[in-house]
């Protein structure tokens, strides 16, 4: 992994606090370094200017990958590789591949997207990332800041002013 | 987060639950010992599935034969059974996928339990048509790949083909879903371990960190697999339903129309998750997270589905006559008059007479009647799939071939099998995995917790301390607001509602709110926000409509500071209050 960080943090107990502080730390132009929290927060993606994520384009592209596969898989297979008349039926009988190519279409697109989602970001069977407070996936919300990035005064004034209960730096 | 909720809506999660009280319940039954009740079940799933494992065994050693099948019922129990546990398996899906994109909150309490039922009854269902086609050590032949057969294909323009391709499908996408949502409440459960038990969830919950950006990719990810499953989840039973509807067996046509066949499943699949969830709630004591109004909703999806399956099995029986086709008159005659009228009549009245006990209220919110009817809803689903296949292939064209099929201990054996692997897996899940999604649980708590919403809400009702409290936030006013605070609180106290009574005990006098006075505050009462915190999560839309509904007066006033005003007031910020109020204007940002 990437080397050490000195990171400074704070706690807050509730969510809607910690959105507050956000919205006042994205004001005083504070780099946060990220915010971490036990369940997804609506309308923080916003306030730390995160742009949409861009998931569903590449499911869009796996699902037509699919699509393509299962149809001209079986159109090549049953019209060239080996065709067989099933029951008086065309070779390149379109409508009875609709299934099979609908259901390829949605395991590309699942499996695809769910590989991305770990890939991008890293994680997966056995990675271990630095923890950062045991209580981030229980109750509390974690807005953290790399001390190389910001001015560790000022930081430690906004959270002293904006409701974190707690406050620790911590070497991860 | 702070989305409005109407106020007649039942909370979902009661005993006003912290964040940490929700990690707490969920997590801790998979960190004490098992107790008595589990050991039990588990000896027992166990025991059924070492006889199913012997019976499998058995029909792979001595062949097909060993089954009661004759010339014209080649399917018997075998697939009676596979149907039965797809059915089952979609309810799972159906409550994850559809009810996410529905946006119906009460899918937290039970989705994780469902998509691993889904997942468990799956697999029981795979079995058969692995086993019945006879040499099961072939059976991947199945699969399309490039072999040294020729390369020869399957067949790709069969049902039986579809559904392979279906099923694999289905157990990927749902097992995918799963692990997904699982991921967050691992890394809970990580976060409280210590020593190899740590080890072990950090290797499951995959590093999870909780990062802003991972759970808006999680979020994302969830919705775009929910939309996909929706419409995979109703191919799958509709393709079952192809494998009967495209064969030249005139009792079988009534597959014909594969939504009759999906509503089946997904009445089916409610019914084994009520019986589960009834048990699972009361074992492992999370009857705050599975509620009487989540047990009433599902309820309401029975009787629909039931309903909609009743409606199928009478127009069958119209169309048949309607027809003019004897074959397919006779399939119905035979149904219903032949020598398996009692299956049809158990069908009949399970499937069809039963659930419509939930019209009523009562019945639809007790335990005891909802655990009975998913049983019977149970066994009334595995006869409708038993009368569609037997009956029909008992009687077939030629009489001189007509014969009464009864299982063999085999089939049974297996089937009993089935039901053991079942419960093995679910028994073992709810030691391993939270049985209620965590993290999903607490983002609804805010909206659904019955300290936010429903009679209880506000602080803790009905002490004295509180009602003490509730009158200290009304001293410092002055004399005209005091009246109107002490008249409504009177008005409040008569109200014979139940829900007003307990709310009196914590109101605020909203009026410390810039913009705020006796008129409005009245109208927010009416939408049941009586104090600061409510305020503080109330949508500014719904502030609006309140306002809106209440007459063309109030309409020029604007709403968009209240929340953040009211959360200071909550917090018991008075000077930040202060503060702010100075800045603004009539309650409008200057």
């Amino acid at each position: 992994m990437s080397q050490s960080k000195d990171i400074i943090y704070g706690l807050w107990n509730d969510e809607e606090d910690l959105l507050r502080a956000v919205k006042v730390a994205v004001g005083d132009h504070l780099e946060i370094m990220d915010v971490y929290t036990p369940f997804p927060i609506h309308g923080l993606d916003p306030l730390l200017g995160l742009s949409e994520s861009r998931l569903h384009i590449a499911g869009f592209i796996y699902g037509s990958l699919g699509t393509l596969t299962a149809f001209l898989g079986m159109s090549w297979i049953f019209t060239k590789d080996w065709p067989i008349i099933f029951g008086g039926k065309p070779h390149w009988a379109v409508p009875s591949f609709i299934p099979i190519t609908f259901e390829l279409t949605v395991l590309f697109a699942a499996i695809g997207m769910v590989v991305t989602f770990y890939l991008i970001n890293g994680l997966g069977p056995g990675v271990v990332n630095p923890t950062i407070d045991l209580r981030i996936t229980d109750d509390k919300f974690c807005i953290a800041f790399d001390k190389s990035e910001v001015d560790v005064g000022q930081v430690e004034s906004f959270l002293k002013n904006n409701g974190a209960s707690e406050i620790h730096s911590k070497t991860i | 987060m702070s989305s409005h909720v109407s106020p007649i809506r039942e909370p979902l999660v009661n005993g006003h639950k912290s964040y940490h009280d929700i990690t707490e319940d969920l997590v801790s039954p998979t960190e004490r010992a098992p107790g008595a009740a589990w050991i039990t079940g588990f000896v027992l799933s166990i025991t059924m599935l070492a006889f199913g494992l012997f019976c499998i065994a058995w029909t792979i050693w001595y062949g097909i034969g060993t089954w009661n099948l004759n010339r014209t019922v080649g399917w018997g129990w075998d697939i009676t059974n596979f149907v039965w546990w797809i059915g089952i398996g979609h309810a799972g899906t159906l409550i994850s996928a559809i009810l996410l994109l529905f946006r119906q909150k009460w899918r937290t309490g039970v989705n994780r339990a469902a998509e691993a039922m889904t997942i468990f009854a799956v697999i029981c269902a795979a079995i058969f048509p692995g086993i019945h086609v006879g040499r099961a050590w072939v059976v991947f032949y199945f699969f399309p790949y490039p072999n040294t057969r020729g390369p020869i294909w399957p067949n790709f323009n069969s049902p039986l083909l579809w559904d392979v391709f279906a099923i694999s499908t289905y157990f990927t996408v749902s097992l995918l879903f799963w692990y997904t949502g699982l991921v967050p409440d691992f890394a809970t459960v990580r976060d409280r371990a210590k020593g190899f038990r740590r080890k072990i969830y950090n290797f499951l919950s995959f590093g999870w960190t909780g990062s802003a950006k991972h759970w808006q990719r999680w979020e994302s990810l969830s919705l775009i697999l929910a939309g996909i499953a929706t419409p995979l989840v109703l191919s799958v039973h509709t393709i079952v339903s192809f494998d009967f509807a495209t064969s030249i067996i005139p009792g079988w046509h009534t597959t014909i129309f594969p939504p009759y066949f999906v509503a089946g499943a997904i009445f089916s699949g409610f019914a084994m998750v009520l019986t589960l969830m009834i048990v699972t709630r009361k074992l492992l004591n999370l009857q705050d997270y599975i509620t009487i109004a989540h047990i009433e909703s599902m309820n309401k999806v029975i009787l629909v589905t039931g309903t909609i399956v009743g409606v199928a099995y009478l127009t069958e029986l119209f169309i048949a006559w309607y027809s003019g086709y004897v074959y397919e008159q006779f399939a119905f005659f035979n149904r219903a008059a032949g020598p398996y009228w009692w299956a049809y009549f158990g069908m009949m009245f399970c499937n069809v007479v039963s659930p419509q006990i939930f019209w009523v209220r009562k019945w639809r919110r007790s335990i005891a009647v909802t655990f009975f009817v998913s049983i019977v809803i149970n066994i009334g689903m595995w006869f409708e799939r038993f009368v569609i296949i037997a009956t029909t292939l008992a009687r077939d064209y030629v009489p001189s071939s007509w014969s009464y099929y009864s299982p063999s201990w085999v089939e049974i054996g297996i089937f009993v099998g089935t039901i053991g692997l079942f419960f093995t897996l679910y028994l073992l899940f709810t030691r391993v995995a939270p049985v209620v999604a965590i993290a999903e649980v607490k983002s609804i708590l805010k909206s659904a917790g019955d300290q936010y919403t429903g009679p209880n809400a506000i602080h803790h009702h009905g002490d004295d301390n509180d009602l003490q409290a509730g009158q200290v936030t009304t001293h410092n006013v002055d004399e005209e607001n005091e009246t109107s605070i002490n008249e409504m609180t009177d008005d409040v106290l008569t109200a014979d509602s139940d829900v007003r009574v307990k709310s009196s005990a914590g109101v605020d006098d909203l009026k410390k709110i810039e913009g705020i006075g006796p008129k409005i505050s009245d109208i927010l009462n009416g939408g049941d926000i009586y104090t600061f915190a409510q305020l503080a999560s109330a949508d500014v839309n719904d502030l609006k409509q309140l306002l809106v509904n209440a007459g063309p007066a109030f309409q020029s006033h604007t709403p968009e500071s209240w929340s953040e005003q009211a959360a200071l007031a909550r917090d018991g910020k008075w000077d930040e209050l202060k503060e702010l109020q100075d800045k603004l204007d009539g309650g409008k940002h200057v």
